[in-house]
């Protein structure tokens, strides 16, 4: 039934539909599901008090053979054509499910665990967990489901969807013009809205560090195609170039800023000058070793960096020389007492995002200037062809040694705010992950696009600390998402490349009054 | 070795290519070739398939480091330089002899325009004060843009390409995309262009039109053009001075009525004299393309 394609789906639909063939598939996936899950998950050898002892686990092993069975003959009946019973029974299911858990996330976010706990005996489950993994799958299913309706009856092949897909992009950066502004205004007013607490303000600041590392990394990455798989070494250098100057020399934030960078920049450039003749997956295997050296160096390199004790008590950024503090020492001020405030400690959260706003704002103000100039566009084009860009006179070491550098800098920017901001670092902060994340959220938001970072960035750091009573479930989810978008939108969200320049305005009066915003 | 027609003195030529030879390994590509190719003239290189002529173009522009040989490029402003002893990226930069290649290499995913103006780099990049005075958008840099596009305007205009200047160069179809890998070669504002089999894929009136802009840029922008071409309608229509090679050797080196009476070429082409055993019919085929010439032989 392979070759039966979408516009005859339904026609097949009308035809007999093979039960017998598909109770065979059911009850062998079913099988196959026992017996994978009948020894890992129906035994359980638990610590008690004298010794260990084994527990059973049978009814989760049924919920997984009864999730297999009911599974694979949903997937049997959209292979065969019959999508439509599948959405009428999936359908109310998921919807059940998602209310379920809305509720449950809600009532133990607001803090009353009385009520969740409540909604969870109500449920013929030990744990909530099993109820995420049957709401995922059975929204993948019923997805899958309306998916094949809607194909049935429509003839849009995947060309044209991904062009639509692209438009929408265009749409999104087009509107990006008078979306930036407004996200700017919303970001600025942001820790002064009713709904703000503290651990929202918490999360926003992490989530615009990594923002701010996003685009810093979009520079090497997205504009200038050198995949760079360890880009953490040289976050860890400047958090590390402001803690050492900071505990050791005393040295303010502001001082130490522009060296944390510059030191970020220079270890850049001397990574860059042996590596950047290496192209593709060569670059990135080194560039991954490199960020693997760094954190061994700062972990075995005691005498320095005090190794995996890491450093503490580093200073904490002042405002203008005003320190956060409640109790200044003698004879000095602090912000709350210069300007007669009350002291709350919220104060010293909403300067540390005010800052980092700042800095990720002066990242991506960066990039986008810097993307019409020559240096910029000489990235973009070495991207697309190497060696047409040599024969046209284009130095392509000092090329990438600038995008390497310029990237590294923001990055050793981001480092020494993290530094400020967690007062203390130790080589765990950086481990390869970090680097991982800092490139999902580059390749979600779509290579070289300013605005798909924002929104990748919400989704990857934002959503996970949100959600982090899923614990380490968030991660599968996260894993999960990543292969939804790489299977329906290869690109990124919001990949659409927008010309530096063009010869012939593009009609309607934005684009000759706003030349230059958020992209 | 035939006698050569027109013998060009190093001091005349623009380029001046003394005892080249290219060996990898055991393989040698090119063995002791000398020519010359002169300013204002269309200097044509054929040669049957794996006669040397790509690697000639790659030790020209720095993409091969010959084993032997002096490449002397006479600058008009600058003297002789060698370019055998600079490296890639400078012969475009400083010595100004572009190239093009045989796979159409533009930047895909750029417009237009914005292929023609990333070849304008080196020269922006002075005006943007090494990128430093341009971030803060000063006027020197907006200057030097504004002109950077109207050169760009004007060589889309000459390859008839202004109305799709911002499309993507990857979008544009192959005989565009041809004309635009020349113009942007050209935006480098060259003293030697060097084109590798620009008519390859054209239709016969993209290959008119290629004629009259190669022409073009010999009259107009008064540079020396060398072309690697096997449609022999390209060649012999518009070259001033033709080099034949094969399996690494000159051959023949003169003008087009020279060429293509010199018994040398016609063996190289049409195999030897001797191998009589041919149909007459096949034969008679075979003498009257040689003023057309067949695209070369399979055994390279």
């Amino acid at each position: 039934m392979a070759e039966i394609t979408a516009n005859s789906r339904l026609a097949a639909a009308k035809g007999r539909l093979d039960t017998v063939a598909m109770l065979k598939e059911a009850g062998l996936t079913a099988l196959v599901m026992f017996a994978l899950t009948v020894g890992l998950v129906g035994f359980e050898v638990r610590d008690i008090p004298g010794g260990l002892a084994l527990f059973t686990r049978f009814d989760d092993v049924a919920v997984a053979v009864l999730l297999g069975f009911f599974g694979r003959m949903a997937l049997f009946l959209l292979r065969e054509g019959h999508p439509r019973p599948v959405a009428i029974i999936g359908g109310p299911l998921v919807l059940l499910l998602v209310l379920v858990l809305a509720a449950d996330v809600w009532f133990t976010g607001a803090g009353d665990v009385a009520a969740s706990e409540s909604i969870r005996s109500w449920l013929p489950f030990n744990s909530i967990i099993v109820v995420w993994v049957i709401a995922i799958i059975s929204v993948f299913i019923a997805a899958r489901a309306i998916l094949a309706i809607r194909r049935a009856s429509s003839t849009v092949t995947v060309e044209e969807r991904e062009a639509r897909a692209d438009h929408v992009a265009a749409q999104v950066q087009k509107i990006g013009r008078y979306v930036g502004p407004a996200l700017l205004a919303f970001a600025l007013l942001y820790p002064f809205l009713p709904f703000v607490n503290r651990q929202l303000l918490d999360i926003s600041v992490l989530v615009v560090t990594y923002m701010m590392l996003g685009w810093g990394l979009n520079i090497v990455v997205g504009l200038a195609g050198l995949l760079d798989l360890g880009y953490v070494a040289f976050y860890a250098v400047g958090a590390y170039s402001y803690a050492l100057l900071g505990t050791k020399l005393d040295m303010s934030f502001w001082v130490c800023l522009p060296f944390a960078g510059f030191m970020a920049a220079t270890a850049g450039v001397i990574l860059g000058f042996p590596v950047l003749r290496l192209r593709g997956d060569y670059l990135a295997i080194v560039t991954l070793g490199f960020g693997e050296m760094i954190r061994v160096i700062l972990l075995n390199w005691y005498d320095v960096t005090r190794g995996p004790d890491g450093i503490s008590n580093i200073p904490r950024p002042s405002f203008f020389g005003l320190p956060f503090t409640r109790r200044p020492p003698e004879g000095t001020e602090s912000f709350h007492t210069f300007f007669g405030l009350e002291y709350t400690p919220v104060d010293r959260l909403i300067f540390l995002y005010y800052l980092i706003l700042a800095m990720a704002m002066i990242t991506n103000l960066f990039t986008m200037r810097i993307r019409k100039l020559p240096v910029g566009r000489a990235w973009e084009a070495l991207r697309e062809d190497e060696t047409a860009c040599r024969s046209l006179g284009v130095n392509p070491t000092n090329t990438k040694l600038t995008a390497f550098g310029i990237g590294a800098m923001f990055g050793g920017f981001a480092g020494s705010f993290f530094a400020t901001r967690q007062g203390f670092i130790s080589p765990e902060s950086f481990t390869f992950i970090e680097s991982a994340v800092i490139l999902a959220i580059v390749v979600l938001g779509g290579f070289g696009s300013q605005l798909g970072v924002i929104v990748a960035a919400i989704l990857l750091i934002g959503l996970p600390e949100f959600f982090r009573e899923l614990q380490q479930y968030r991660m599968l989810a996260f894993g999960a998402a990543m292969v939804l978008i790489m299977v329906w939108r290869p690109a990124g969200l919001l990949a659409h490349r927008e010309p530096t320049i063009r010869l012939h305005p593009r009609s309607g009066p934005a684009d000759k009054t706003a030349p230059q915003s958020a992209e | 070795m035939s006698a050569q027609a027109a013998p060009l003195a190093a001091e005349q030529a623009l380029l001046s290519v003394e005892h080249l030879t290219m060996r990898f390994g055991g393989l040698v590509a090119i063995d002791d070739v000398s020519f010359a190719a002169r300013d204002r003239e269309i200097t044509a290189i054929i040669g049957p398939n794996g006669a040397g002529k790509t690697t000639v173009f790659n030790c020209l522009t720095g993409f091969y480091k010959p084993t032997v040989g002096r490449l002397g490029l006479s600058h008009p402003q600058k003297g002789v330089m060698l370019l055998e002893q600079m490296e890639g990226f400078r012969i475009a930069q400083q010595a100004g002899v572009a190239r093009t290649f045989q796979n159409i290499r533009l930047f895909a995913k750029m417009t237009v325009l914005e292929n023609l103006i990333v070849a304008q780099h080196n020269h922006l990049m002075r005006a943007s004060g090494y990128t430093v005075l341009g971030l803060f958008g000063l006027g020197v840099y907006r200057h030097a843009e504004k002109d950077a596009v109207d050169k760009a305007r004007y060589w889309l205009d000459r390859i008839h390409l202004t109305d799709k200047a911002d499309w993507d160069a990857g979008n544009l179809p192959y005989g565009d995309q041809r004309r635009l890998e020349i113009a942007r070669a050209m935006c480098i504002d060259p003293i030697l262009l060097c084109l590798d089999e620009p008519a390859a894929g054209l239709n016969p009136r993209e290959s008119h039109e290629l004629n009259e802009l190669l022409q073009f840029i010999r009259d107009e922008h008064k540079i020396g053009v060398l072309l690697i071409e096997h449609d022999m309608s390209v060649v012999m229509e518009i070259s001033d001075h033709i080099i034949v090679l094969d399996y690494g050797r000159k051959i023949s080196d003169g003008d087009p009525d020279f060429v293509r009476n010199d018994p040398n070429v016609i063996r190289a082409y049409l195999g030897e004299e001797e191998e009589e055993e041919l149909p007459p019919e096949v034969a008679q085929d075979l003498s009257s393309r040689t003023d057309g010439g067949p695209e070369g032989r399979d055994d390279s």
